[in-house]
Order: C-alpha cells, then sequence, then structure tokens
C-alpha cells in the first residue's frame, strides 16, 4: 500500500524546476490567495482560521482561531504585533528550514495574511542566527515581495500597511519559548515572562498585544484561505485538522522529512513504510514522537486511548504503539505528544542511559536560569546522569532523578521545566531497570570517590 | 516614592470573598495572594517578590495551592453547605506574588502540594550555595536559614560539585559581592534599575552559571547601594562596613533617626555593649520608605572618633585641663553673669533635639538673651532621600523661635569685633571659623562656652567644653524639613562624662536662673506640649514609632515666659 | 584582598582591533532604524554586526553598542554572555561546530568530532570550550541542535552547513579550507 504524502505545506519542496524566486513562486500561483485575503477582510480571514481548527505547529499545538481570538483588533488602542516564531531548535525537528530555504514566499504570504487578519502593521521574523543562509534568503524574498507590492505601504491598493523585519537570534533555545522570544526582541536576556500577567495577547511585545506564531502555522492559514476553513477542517481528523510536517531522524534507513494529514498515518507506518524501517536490521526500542521535549514511548508499549466511535461516543480503546496515529490527541493520549514533530526513532542496540544522558546535557545547556527549579534542578539531572553514564552511578540515582524531575515539573515559569522534566520522567520510568542494571554493573558510586563531570 | 506598592490595595473598601486555608474572608481586591495572606495572619515565605519591586516570579518559592469555585451547569458557582462556593483545587501550583486575588479564590498555604513546593525549592537553592555560614555575614538574618528550618530538609541528596562562582567581589566602594551565595532572584538589579533609575547591576552568563555583576571596571557606587544589601535576602551583597564586625543576634536594635540631613530617615540602630556596629533603615512610608542613603548609613563612626569629647575642659593659661561638671558649669554660669544680656550671643543648633532646644529657650527667655540663631549645614540634595538642609532638626529651631536662618549670625563677626558681643554660647558642636567667624576674632571674646561632641576649631579656642551626646546617644524628637514629628531613642551611652544637652542646659539653667522646673525629659514635654501651638495635646507616646505631621511650622512658635 | 569585577569577560581576550568605518556605522544605522518602537530592539542585530566584522565582541563592541542604544555598558555584556553565538575572542578562520544532541549523536556526531579536532591538530584543553589553532587558521566546538537532523551528523563551517558529515567528508571539509 502506497503512503502517499499528502504535501500541502511541502507541494514545491523539492519539486524539479521549483526555485525560492518571487517569480517561480507566483507563476505556480503565489501571492494570489493575499489578494483574496484582502479583499475577504481581516474578521472573514479570522473566521475561517477558526473554522478550520488548526493547531499551531509548533510545539503546543494550541488553537490557532483561538489565540488570534484574544486579540480584537477593533477594540484595542495599542499597536498589535505579530512574530513569526523561525527559532527551530527543538532537538528532532527540521520541518522549518525546509520552507524557509525552499519555500520562503509560502511564509511570506501566510504571514501578510496573518498580518492583515489581525490589523498588524509591524512584524517581525525571529530566526535562528544558525541558519544564516536563511537570513539571506528571507532578506531576499522580502524584498522580492515589496517590490512586487505585496509588501509596504498600501498593499495592492487595499490601504494595508505591513512592515516585515527578519531579527536574528542567537543561539538560545528558550528563545522559542514566546515571551522569551519577545523578551529577545526587545534586546533583552531572554528570560520567559510569567503569566499571569504577561500573556502576548494582552501584554507582549513591547507591552502590547501580540500573536507569535510557528513558521508552519503561517504556511497552513493560506491554505486554509485558499480552500476554505470547512474544507481544510475536512484533512484529518476532527480536532486534529489539516495536515502535519513530521520529522524523521535517528535508527531508520530513510530518516527526512515528511507530510501527511493529521492521524491518517500511524506510528508504525510511518516507520516501517514510509522511513523504511529499522536500519541495520535492528529491532525497534524507543521513539520520542514530538522533539526531544516529548516523553518516550517503549516498543511494545499498549495504550489505552479513548476516540470517539463512529456514533461520536467516547469509546476506550487499547492501542498498540505501532498503531498509534500521528495527530495530537491520540499522542496526548497516549502519555506523550504530537509537539513540534520531530520524530526520533533509537533502535535496540541503543543505551538508554546515554541518550537521557544526551538530551539531558541540551536542557541543562539551554536553562535560561531565571528560576530556582530549573536553573539548579535540570543541571543537577544533568550531572547525575553524566555520573551513571561515566560509571559511577548510585542505586537510589533512578529514583532521586524521578524526583528531582517530580519538583520542577509544573513549578516554573514556562514550559522549559515540563521540556527538561518528562525525559527524565519517562526514561526512568519506562527503562527503569536498564538505569539500574547499568548502576549495578559499574559499581556502585558510594564506595568510590564522588566524581562530577562539570562540562 | 516607589514605582510600585505592592502592600498598599488600590481600595481597601472594595473587598472581595476569599478563603484561606478553609476560612472565608474578606480581602481588598487585587493584592496579591502573599499580602492577603500576610493580613491573614498566615506567612507564605518568599525571596524574589518585594512590596516596592516589580513582580517576577522567580525564586517560585511563594507557590501555594489555587482554587476557583466549582462552576455548575448553569454557569454559577456551586454552593455548599455553609453557602459559599465550593472550591475546585487546580494541581498546578500558582505563585502567590503574581496572583492576584479575584472573589471566589481559594489558598491553600500549608496543604502538603505547597509543603512539597516549599521543600522542593530550597533543596534547589541549597545544591550550589556554599556551606559559608560560619564565615557569612547574613547568619542570623538570612531568608535561607530561615526557610531552611521551616520549609527544608535537613540532608542533602546532591552530591555532585556545586558550580563556582568569583567570591569576595569588590563591587562597589561599600559593597562586597559573593556570586556562590547569591540565589538570583534579581532584588538588587531591580532595586537599581527601578527604583534608583540605574541600570549598574545585571547577570552574565546562562543557567546555573548566571553569575550577577556590574561591568568589569564599573563600580556599583550608587548613593543608595547598599539599601540592596538589606533586601538581599542572603549573603551575597554585605557592607564593607559591617562585614566581618559583629552578629547579628548579639545587636540590641534601637528606633532611632538618622541625623545626618533634614529628612530624617527613620533607622535601627545596631548596637552592642555601648558600641553602634550599624545603622538600617527602618520602614516609614511616610518619610523613608524602606531606604536609606549610604551616606546618613555609614555616618556614625564619628561616635567613636578620636577628637570624641568626653569630659568637660577649662582653659587655664592658655590651656584646657579636664575638669568636673560642677566646675564647668558654675565657670559657665559665672562668665556669663558678669555680662550684660545683651552682651550675650547664642548659637542653637539644628543639632539639637526639640527638648533641648526648648530647655535652652526657656534658659535664655530668663536670662533676656535675644540673639540666638543657628549655622546653616548645607546638605546634598538629591532627587531621592537627601535633603538640602544638612541639619536634622532645622525646623525644630524654627518652630522655638531659635533660629534666623543665619541672617543674624552673620552680623555677629563685627560685632564680637566691636566689644558688641563679649560671650558666645556655642551649642551642638557647631563649628563657627568655617561659619565664618574668624578665629581671631573668637579669641577676643571674654567668655566662649563651647558644648559639642567633637573637638574642632571652635571648642580648641573655648573657656569652657561641655562634651555633648550624639545622636545615638540620646532621646529626643526631631522635626524634619517636611514638618513630621518623629522620636528617637537612646541606644548607648555617652562616652566618658559626656551628658545629654537638655542635661547640661538644665544644670546651666539652675545655676544662672534658679529655675529647676524641667528635671526629666518627661517634664519637657509636659511643658512644650502645653506652650507651643502645634505640639498641643501631643504627648511622646502619641508620636509613636512613625511620627506624625504636625502643622506646618514656617510661622514662629508662641512660647510663653517661664 | 578582594576580587576586582571580572564575571562575565574571563574569557575575553581584550580590546578589538580595527577602526568603525562610515559604511560600518551605516549599516549599524540601518539595522537600528528596524526597531522603530524600541532602539534597544537592534541590540542582537549590532552584536551579529559587530562580531562579523571584528571578529569577536570585545570591550569596544560592548561600550560601543551601548552609547550607540543609550543602554549601559552591562546590559550589552548581559546578552554577550548568554546568547553561544557571540564570543569574546577570535576563532579560526574557519570555525566549525559540530551539533552533538541525541539525533546527531546517534549519528555519529561524537566520531565526526573527533576526526575534525584530529584534522585540524587541535587540543582539548579542559574547559570544554571551544578550542582554536594555534595558527589561528581553525577552531571547533560543539552546538546543540542544528535543525536538520533527518540529515545526521550536522556540521557549520563558519556560515556554510553541511549534512551526513561522516569521517571522510570530515576529511574533505578541512581540506577545502583554504
Amino acid at each position: 500500500m502506497a503512503y502517499k504524502e499528502h504535501r500541502l505545506i511541502f507541494k514545491n519542496i523539492d519539486a524539479p524546476g521549483y526555485t525560492r524566486d518571487i517569480a517561480c513562486y507566483q507563476k505556480h500561483g503565489g501571492y494570489e490567495i493575499l489578494k483574496k485575503g484582502l479583499a475577504m477582510g481581516g474578521p472573514a480571514i479570522r473566521e475561517e482560521v477558526k473554522k478550520s481548527q488548526l493547531r499551531g505547529r509548533g510545539g503546543a499545538g494550541f488553537p490557532t482561531g483561538t489565540k488570534w481570538g484574544f486579540i480584537d483588533p477593533t477594540k484595542v488602542t495599542k499597536p498589535i504585533y505579530l512574530i513569526c516564531n523561525a527559532d527551530e531548535s527543538e532537538p528532532g525537528t527540521f520541518k522549518d528550514r525546509q520552507i524557509i530555504y525552499k519555500d520562503p514566499h509560502q511564509l511570506i504570504e501566510g504571514m501578510i495574511l496573518s498580518c492583515f487578519a489581525n490589523g498588524v502593521k509591524l512584524a517581525y521574523l525571529y530566526i535562528r542566527c544558525e541558519f544564516t543562509e536563511g537570513w539571506r534568503i528571507l532578506e531576499t524574498a522580502l524584498a522580492e515581495a515589496k517590490g512586487a507590492g505585496f509588501l509596504g505601504k498600501n498593499i495592492l491598493n487595499s490601504g494595508y500597511d505591513l512592515e516585515i523585519h527578519v531579527h536574528r537570534g542567537a543561539g538560545a533555545y528558550i528563545c522559542g519559548e514566546e515571551t522569551g522570544l519577545i523578551e529577545s526582541l526587545e534586546g533583552k536576556r531572554a528570560y520567559p515572562r510569567i503569566k499571569p500577567p504577561y500573556f502576548p495577547a494582552v501584554l507582549g511585545l513591547y507591552m502590547c498585544p501580540t500573536i507569535v506564531n510557528n513558521v508552519e502555522t503561517l504556511c497552513h492559514v493560506k491554505h486554509i484561505i485558499e480552500m476554505g476553513g470547512e474544507a481544510y477542517a475536512k484533512i484529518g481528523r476532527p480536532n486534529n485538522t489539516g495536515t502535519r510536517l513530521i520529522c524523521v531522524s535517528g535508527d531508520v534507513v530513510r530518516p527526512g522529512y515528511y507530510e501527511f494529514a493529521c492521524g491518517a498515518l500511524t506510528l508504525g507506518e510511518l516507520i516501517q513504510h514510509v522511513c523504511g524501517g529499522i536500519r541495520n536490521g535492528n529491532r525497534l526500542k524507543a521513539v520520542i514522537p514530538g522533539g526531544s521535549s516529548a516523553k518516550v514511548l517503549k516498543a511494545g508499549e499498549v495504550y489505552k486511548v479513548k476516540e470517539a466511535g463512529i456514533d461520536g461516543k467516547m469509546v476506550e480503546k487499547e492501542v498498540k504503539l505501532e498503531d498509534l496515529r500521528l495527530d495530537f490527541d491520540t499522542l496526548a493520549a497516549a502519555g506523550s505528544m504530537a509537539g513540534s514533530g520531530g520524530v526520533i526513532v533509537m533502535d535496540h542496540t541503543r543505551d538508554m542511559v546515554e541518550c537521557l544522558a544526551n538530551i539531558s546535557t541540551f536542557y541543562a545547556h539551554e536553562s535560561c536560569g531565571q528560576c530556582t527549579p530549573c536553573r539548579e534542578g535540570v543541571l543537577w539531572l544533568k550531572k547525575i546522569l553524566s555520573r551513571i553514564a561515566e560509571g559511577h552511578g548510585r542505586d537510589d540515582d533512578p529514583g532521586l532523578l524521578k524526583e528531582v524531575a517530580d519538583r520542577i515539573a509544573g513549578r516554573t515559569i514556562c514550559a522549559f521545566g515540563e521540556a527538561a522534566s518528562w525525559p527524565v520522567q519517562s526514561f526512568i520510568g519506562k527503562f527503569r531497570e536498564e538505569f539500574a542494571q547499568r548502576i549495578r554493573r559499574n559499581g556502585n558510586a558510594a564506595k568510590k570517590d564522588l566524581v562530577s563531570l562539570t562540562h | 516614592m516607589n514605582p510600585w506598592n505592592h502592600d498598599v490595595a488600590k481600595d481597601e473598601k472594595d473587598l472581595v470573598d476569599v478563603q484561606v486555608d478553609g476560612v472565608w474572608m474578606q480581602m481588598p481586591r487585587g493584592l496579591n495572594v502573599v499580602e492577603v495572606a500576610h493580613r491573614a495572619k498566615k506567612f507564605i515565605p518568599h525571596y524574589c517578590y518585594h512590596p516596592k519591586l516589580s513582580v517576577v516570579g522567580n525564586c517560585r518559592m511563594c507557590l501555594f495551592e489555587m482554587g476557583a469555585p466549582k462552576m455548575g451547569p448553569d454557569r454559577k458557582p456551586v454552593l455548599g453547605a455553609d453557602g459559599k462556593p465550593e472550591i475546585a483545587w487546580m494541581p498546578r501550583p500558582q505563585i502567590g506574588c503574581a496572583t492576584n486575588i479575584a472573589p471566589g479564590m481559594g489558598i491553600r498555604t500549608d496543604s502538603p502540594l505547597v509543603k512539597d513546593c516549599r521543600n522542593g525549592v530550597m533543596e534547589f537553592l541549597l545544591i550550589n550555595h556554599p556551606l559559608d555560614c560560619p564565615i557569612c555575614d547574613q547568619a542570623g538574618e538570612c531568608k535561607l536559614q530561615e526557610y531552611s528550618v521551616e520549609y527544608g530538609t535537613g540532608a542533602s541528596r546532591f552530591v555532585e560539585n556545586k558550580v563556582k562562582k568569583p567570591k569576595n567581589v569588590d563591587l562597589g566602594k561599600r559593597i562586597v559581592l559573593d556570586d556562590e551565595r547569591c540565589i538570583l532572584c534579581s532584588r538588587c538589579i531591580r532595586f537599581s534599575s527601578e527604583v534608583m533609575k540605574d541600570d549598574v547591576l545585571g547577570f552574565v552568563n546562562r543557567g546555573s552559571h548566571s553569575t550577577l555583576t556590574a561591568y568589569p571596571g564599573k563600580s556599583f557606587d550608587n548613593a543608595y547601594s547598599l539599601n540592596t544589601a538589606d533586601i538581599c535576602p542572603v549573603g551575597a551583597l554585605t557592607s564593607k562596613d559591617f562585614r566581618f564586625q559583629m552578629r547579628v543576634w548579639f545587636l540590641k536594635e534601637t528606633k532611632s533617626l538618622c541625623t545626618s540631613c533634614g529628612t530624617g530617615c527613620n533607622i535601627t540602630i545596631g548596637s552592642r555593649e555601648g558600641k553602634v556596629h550599624r545603622l538600617t533603615p527602618r520602614e516609614n512610608e511616610s518619610v523613608n520608605s524602606q531606604w536609606m542613603c549610604d551616606f546618613g548609613r555609614l555616618n556614625f563612626h564619628d561616635l567613636e572618633s578620636k577628637k570624641r569629647l568626653d569630659r568637660p575642659l577649662l582653659k587655664a593659661a592658655g590651656q584646657q585641663f579636664p575638669a568636673t561638671w560642677t566646675d564647668a558649669i558654675q565657670r559657665s554660669a559665672d562668665a556669663l553673669k558678669k555680662v550684660k544680656p545683651d552682651e550675650i550671643a547664642v548659637v542653637a543648633s539644628g543639632r539639637l533635639t526639640n527638648e533641648e532646644l526648648f530647655v535652652l529657650k526657656r534658659l535664655l527667655g530668663e536670662l533676656g538673651v535675644t540673639r540666638v540663631d543657628t549655622v546653616m549645614n548645607p546638605g546634598q540634595a538629591d532627587n531621592f532621600l537627601r535633603s538640602g538642609d544638612g541639619n536634622p532638626n532645622s525646623r525644630g529651631t524654627e518652630l522655638l523661635g531659635l533660629s534666623s536662618g543665619g541672617r543674624k549670625l552673620s552680623a555677629w563677626a563685627g560685632e564680637i569685633a566691636l566689644g558688641k558681643i563679649k560671650a558666645l554660647l556655642v551649642l551642638g558642636g557647631e563649628e563657627l571659623v568655617a561659619a565664618g567667624i574668624p578665629a581671631e576674632t573668637l579669641g577676643k571674646l571674654e567668655v566662649l562656652i563651647f558644648s559639642g561632641i567633637l573637638s574642632n576649631a571652635t571648642s580648641q579656642l573655648a573657656h569652657v567644653v561641655l562634651p555633648g551626646a550624639a545622636f545615638a546617644e540620646k532621646t529626643g524628637s526631631m522635626l524634619n524639613v517636611h514638618g513630621r514629628l518623629q522620636r528617637m531613642t537612646r541606644a548607648i551611652p555617652a562616652p566618658g562624662e559626656a551628658r545629654e544637652d537638655w542635661m547640661i542646659l538644665r544644670d546651666m539653667r539652675m545655676a544662672l536662673t534658679g529655675g529647676n522646673s524641667l528635671h526629666s525629659v518627661e517634664d519637657v514635654w509636659k511643658s512644650m506640649s502645653a506652650e507651643i501651638a502645634q505640639l498641643s495635646g501631643l504627648n511622646w507616646a502619641r508620636i509613636g514609632d512613625l511620627g506624625i505631621q504636625i502643622e506646618s511650622v514656617l510661622h514662629q512658635g508662641q512660647v510663653k515666659a517661664g | 584582598m578582594s576580587l576586582p569585577l571580572h564575571a562575565g569577560t574571563e574569557n575575553c581576550v581584550g580590546p578589538e582591533k580595527g577602526e568603525i568605518t562610515p559604511a560600518f556605522e551605516k549599516q549599524a544605522d540601518e539595522l537600528v532604524s528596524r526597531y522603530p518602537v524600541s532602539k534597544r530592539s537592534a541590540v542582537l542585530p549590532l552584536l551579529h554586526h559587530w562580531q562579523e566584522t571584528f571578529g569577536y565582541i570585545g570591550p569596544r563592541g560592548v561600550e560601543w553598542i551601548a552609547c550607540k542604544l543609550s543602554l549601559q555598558e552591562i546590559q550589552v555584556l548581559e546578552l554577550v554572555t548568554f546568547y553561544p553565538w557571540f564570543r569574546q575572542k577570535p576563532y579560526g578562520k574557519f570555525h566549525f561546530r559540530v551539533c552533538r544532541t541525541l539525533p546527531c549523536a546517534l549519528g555519529g556526531a561524537g566520531r565526526t568530532f573527533a576526526a575534525l579536532q584530529k584534522l585540524m591538530d587541535l587540543k582539548d584543553n579542559g574547559h570544554g570550550g571551544t578550542m582554536v589553532s594555534e595558527d589561528g587558521r581553525f577552531s571547533l566546538e560543539y552546538s546543540e541542535c542544528l535543525a536538520s537532523c533527518g540529515t545526521a551528523p550536522v556540521v557549520l563551517c563558519n556560515d556554510a552547513f553541511h549534512e551526513k558529515v561522516d569521517d571522510n567528508k570530515a576529511a574533505t571539509l578541512v581540506a577545502e579550507c583554504k
């Protein structure tokens, strides 16, 4: 059976002969939807987005229509800002890169439509600095769009003005958090803000109402306007509408980026059929379905998932790992999340201790340091795991790791606390015996000198 | 004065119902949960929250369990048997400092969840914190110590190496920084930025390696820098002056006033066994909020100066010799009786208390002396607390009619030279050579009586030197530049044989006029409040610890002859 | 007796060499103009601009940018030390960043790093920071996820992005650095 992608966003990515200049984009119908949107008017666009049930593609999966709905352009006196979050840094995720590098005008058109819909006159594209070429590509594309009259003053004679500037980040993962991004854009350390009261819809950039949307989300807006919200909502499954960009990395034969309708594909189909199965003839051991912040899923697990039956009633089913649908609700029900769509596959030769130690090193390095549990706790987790990985674990380390992680999640300013804790909680929870074995094998550190790894 | 005042409700009468630890009560809308708990006599521990600074919510110590009314299908709150809404408790704790109360909110300050949150934060704060208690000045008033006892665990589970940061950093002229002790609450940064409008401090590096610093080469020398040592919950920021001087639990705390300028910031004197070790600000929202300037804070070392006058002196054969109080007073009285009242001038002082000035006033009235004035000591005004008036009680001298703003004084040099003034009584340790009366002129006086605490150019010329008491050694009241009457209380005894000035004046009065009706400070007070309109109806107790705003004192008070 | 202030600049090699040209200023002004609401927002673009021009950000950069944006120096230094892209000492003419996060680690990033280190003849100074070759030609450090996990291991050489960099490709990359 052919697992054909549903290439909506990725329609022109890697298409032969497709180039990223505006001429090519327009040859493929580019900026026609902008004209349609300008004629529809802002409230109509927002209505379509609501009807589409589009959920944010940055990681949180928050309904975009609802997010936009927090701001009423007719009632707000302060300027409204929109920021495109192109700070793609979630390990395992590499979908936004494709859009920026290969089809930037799709993003720009979606962004202009979104800005128009929300009464935004000044918008920023926050791009991670490591995408150096991507930055230059976007600057060029924005200049092309402006030259063609799609940006700037009086766009296409609609009376609507919009300026979009590209803003480069500087290597901090926490800038992917929307309020951290806003702080960074204001020229400060990227410390996420406490909510309440600093909800971006109320007190965002420069303390004005602000919408922060992921690159992919903004691209979906364009397609929603093109086909209409209702038609879009027919793709995928209820409450999990549209298509999703999925990135697969790790121990598969064909890692890469794919696009499927939400829930049209199961995890097993993705790994086995789309990605050619586990490489080197190995077996699946674990998979992280939504970027490294998502809880790990173990091969052989069975989940209790509530699904709406044909008659609409919620029915609890037992679903095996391979049969998990790749949509927001199913993965959440399985105790993980769809997140940013970064699927990391680990085969049976992989050491879970090393994997978790690697992930924890990432979070320890990226913690902004603002709040106590994350600043102190996440580095502590990393130090314990490094110690175990280097052969100096202690018998109570797994329990300690879990308790420390439990005291971080839910107690921090932003979701980074959960992002750093969930891997630890899930790896320890599901692979505890492997940790215990590793510790036993390398000797109990209580008998040795204390060693710490601080790098 | 402060950009924020989270402890003050917008409208004390706009109340909402909240449930705190099971008890329903009414609290002003808009207050945050930490303040509400405080008013409900429940304490929610916190580090980064400060009522006068912006809320950042980074320490996470004030996490509490929050609940909201359960909503029924009719979108109305479900009411319990007591007629109050039933509370649905949220699994995720909230920070109290950033949560403003709303009608029907449930607050749990003591549940198992809350206890675990606090225990967690304590554990996290201590894993990289150095074991410095034995050498740390903050011991005894350290929030980390206190909350550790209340909410922490006795043992540590951390077996890794702690993060190392700079210790003993010379952050500024008056302040030392220990970065390892810092818990990154950012109170000092916010104080500098928001109250001082001076962004001189910041955090460098990231994560667990975040470090407080000023820009290398730049010094944290702000005139109010030591307030950050006050608000630092731990021993990261400490005063160079107080460093290693004395353990705080040995300090006797006495409520007093700063006398370095006319603002009269309320302070606490920390002393032990007759020695003052430090001054700290005392909260008074009507005067100085919770702050004081570094200059006033450190301006107490004169108490132990080598120039301190500690025994009466009499001049004989051109030299000053120690004498007894009886002799000194007698000699003064005799000398003053030899001259006519209109040949006597008196330098009163804006450093004296109202009580001292009152006794002086009584004495001058009885003697018939009209030449009295004060020395204008200018202060360094800034647009915060420091006043342009360097005297703490100028307005007291005006209230009692003992000052002409220095205008009379400016003529005295000439009058002394002409022999019109033969006797000069100098009080409050005022130094007249610098004030414009040359030493040669002073040398022409038949009688120069000096009372003060430090020897100076004037005292060295005096025929009689009467050692007085400094601010920490006297009880009395002063009127600040804004017309606020405030109390100071004696913390330590005056050194040697030095005496409080009101006693000196009382004895002089007895010797000169026989008047002995003012034997105690209370006597003075009774008479004062009876005779001066602005002080009528007041007594010592009514002034209170925070003082009392009395009417404008720009017109001269009416004092009856005694 | 007490330490002077140095936190945040322990790794700084000192003032940058070179002049600030009119072209540099013009470009800086253009960057500032993109943030009409608040000049302070331009601090990150200016830091990039300075680093690209002078090779690193030392005290001159911090002070120039602070002055330009009406900030205090500490407010700029805070950012130089918070954001890993900014450095306080010059790196090699060819600066390599090897991603070490999970997918790339699974893909063999450790071997790639070791291979590069050997090819560039770099010694580990034990601090875990960037290694710079003595002749200043090469420098090498680990980086976090560079967002191309499907083509692990991933390496950045200055601004150029390279995918599937195994030992062989590492050798090719280094050889191409003239």
